[in-house]
């Protein structure tokens, strides 16, 4: 039966806590077809029974304060990823409805290939993608849908084909792929386009509510703002210019082809887990330290060096061993973002007490691999920690009287055990040998995890062991 | 006190109203006007003249604020208050 009673729906706020004094009014322009497109989605919530369940999702844009507005969960998202968002949300929750707000910017700009991807997978969340063909909260910048000709504030003698581009037609460009099942653009522009688009909003939200996949529908609105028209000439502006180039109608309905379909999901338990990650471990063990100094206890350790030689590798050694000795640990790497030869750092913390920052700014030992991580953090070492530097590849000798410094070989004793890139290795053994910071049983035991390739894992134990011997020689 | 309408009314609130007149281009029977006078926020609102409205709501979605515009069709229950 027709409602005797037009109100404001039920869902939206009774108030808008958006800002002090003014708690009944929208944010938005006079004219702006946002209001419109809010009161149909708030109108068709309620007419449908959905307000208990459905979440829309705020985008950024002028409509990034929906979540002021509607009487529905919400979450606000970054820029463009809505769809995103929607996935998960839908995914997480398959009961909820979730609808995804977006403004031309949004979506057809930065979030073009999340609306693609959503759109292809079939995901089962409604779109509403509100179309002014203008930035208009930045200041009424170009947007992918400006119109040829069309002067912004980024285009200010007017888009141009050969240099913009034509604007571009998103519901066109979803209607050539598989995944949709209804797609409509329509546009709030006089009595009866808002009568279509009110009907095209329900007919995509109930094919979510149907359980038939993804649907959105377009909606060309006005901003008078942006468009520097007045409202109520900004109807016979869209008119003139939009409807040219944007065909209102539906661009592809398949809902009565498509049975409503779930999606499952496979969950593993945590034994899968485990064995899909390859995560298993050797039963826990205990060795217990015998440190051979009081100072040597509750490190923190700076290893330092070039991206290749094993520094986060070697971080990560004692860090596992650390672990299975039952000590609180933490590895931090820091590396540039070349794959070989840039910088590369790691801070390992092994202590009995919590640890409260993993970075490691002054350390108790520091492990240098290169001459310019020596020349560099040498100077930080506290006094009376431990500096070990490979001293095949550093000429310089370290200048610091106050701390202890141990000159290890590790690139030379290395090539005679045949791999170069096992001074790492056998840093770490000289350095648990000396300190007695750990057994060198325990790193054994744990090389696996560090060593990536199972077939070096012997070689390694070769070198631990080539480091343990030469912490006794000194 | 409330009474059953005999005739359909539209209600604008003009503290809600942002003057932006499609309401008044959207009315079949002419019957919304924007008054010369302001608005708290310095806007014209919009208002009935009193006469006319036939409740087919045009008004209602073409206005984009959620609370500007309320209409009560004929056999609706309108809630009278004074003055208004």
């Amino acid at each position: 039966m027709a409602k005797l009673i037009l109100e404001k729906p039920k869902g939206f706020c009774d108030s808008y806590e958006r800002k002090p004094g003014d708690h009944g009014t929208t944010h938005y322009c006079p004219g702006c077809g946002h209001g419109n497109i809010h009161k149909l989605l708030a109108e068709a919530v309620e007419d449908l029974g959905i307000q208990d369940r459905t979440i829309i999702i705020s985008p950024v844009g002028c409509s990034v304060f929906v979540y002021y507005y509607f009487a529905t969960g919400n979450i606000q998202v970054a820029h463009g990823r809505a769809p995103a968002v929607a996935t998960a949300l839908k995914r997480a929750n398959p009961h909820a409805i979730v609808v995804s707000y977006q403004g031309d910017g949004d979506l057809a700009a930065i979030g073009g290939n999340n609306i693609l991807q959503a759109a292809n997978r079939g995901e089962h969340i409604t779109v509403i993608f509100v179309n002014n063909a203008i930035y208009g909260m930045t200041g009424g910048q170009l947007a992918p849908t400006s119109l040829l000709g069309m002067k912004t504030a980024t285009t200010p003698y007017g888009r141009d084909l050969l240099n913009e581009g034509p604007p571009m037609k998103v519901v066109e460009l979803l209607s050539s792929l598989d995944g949709p099942t209804y797609l409509e653009r329509q546009a709030i522009m006089g009595n009866k386009y808002i009568a279509r688009a009110r009907k095209a909003l329900r007919n995509a939200l109930q094919c979510q509510i149907d359980g038939k996949g993804f649907s959105m529908v377009e909606i060309l609105s006005a901003c008078p703002s942006g468009w520097k028209v007045d409202p109520t000439d900004s109807y016979a502006w869209m008119e003139k210019n939009m409807l040219p180039h944007f065909q209102l109608g539906v661009t592809k309905d398949v809902r009565a082809e498509r049975e409503p379909f779930f999606r499952t999901f496979k969950t593993l338990s945590a034994a899968e887990i485990v064995e899909q990650l390859d995560l298993a471990v050797p039963e826990p063990k205990h060795f217990p330290s015998k440190l051979q100094k009081t100072g040597y206890g509750d490190p923190s350790i700076k290893l330092a060096g070039f991206g290749g030689q094993g520094i986060l590798s070697a971080g990560a050694m004692l860090a596992n061993a650390g672990m299975e000795q039952g000590l609180q640990t933490s590895w931090i790497p820091s590396y540039g973002p070349e794959m070989r030869g840039g910088t590369a750092y790691c801070f390992v913390n092994l202590s009995e007490r919590p640890i409260g920052s993993p970075t490691v700014s002054h350390p108790d030992v520091l492990m240098a691999f290169n001459r310019p991580s020596l020349e560099k953090f040498e100077p930080d070492v506290k006094p009376g920690g431990l500096l070990m530097y490979d001293s095949t590849i550093i000429d310089v000798k370290p200048k610091r009287g106050d701390i202890e410094i141990l000159a290890v070989p590790a690139t030379q004793m290395a090539d005679d055990l045949g791999n170069t890139r096992m001074a790492n290795t056998i840093m770490v053994g000289v350095y648990v040998a000396h300190t007695g910071i750990m057994s060198p049983a325990a790193i054994e035991q744990t090389l696996p995890l560090a060593i990536k390739r199972k077939n070096l894992v012997d070689a390694n134990k070769k070198a631990l062991r080539a480091g343990v011997d030469f912490a006794a020689t000194l | 006190m409330s009474r059953i309408l005999e005739e359909a009314i539209t209600v604008v609130s003009a503290e809600h109203c942002k003057g932006c007149g499609l309401c008044v281009q959207a009315c079949p029977q002419a019957v919304l006007a924007l008054m010369s006078s302001f608005n708290s926020k310095g806007y014209h609102p919009a208002h009935y003249v009193g006469e006319g409205c036939t409740g087919c709501g045009m008004c209602f979605y073409a206005c984009p604020e959620p609370a500007a515009i309320t209409v009560y069709k004929k056999g609706a229950e309108y809630p009278d208050q004074e003055g208004r």
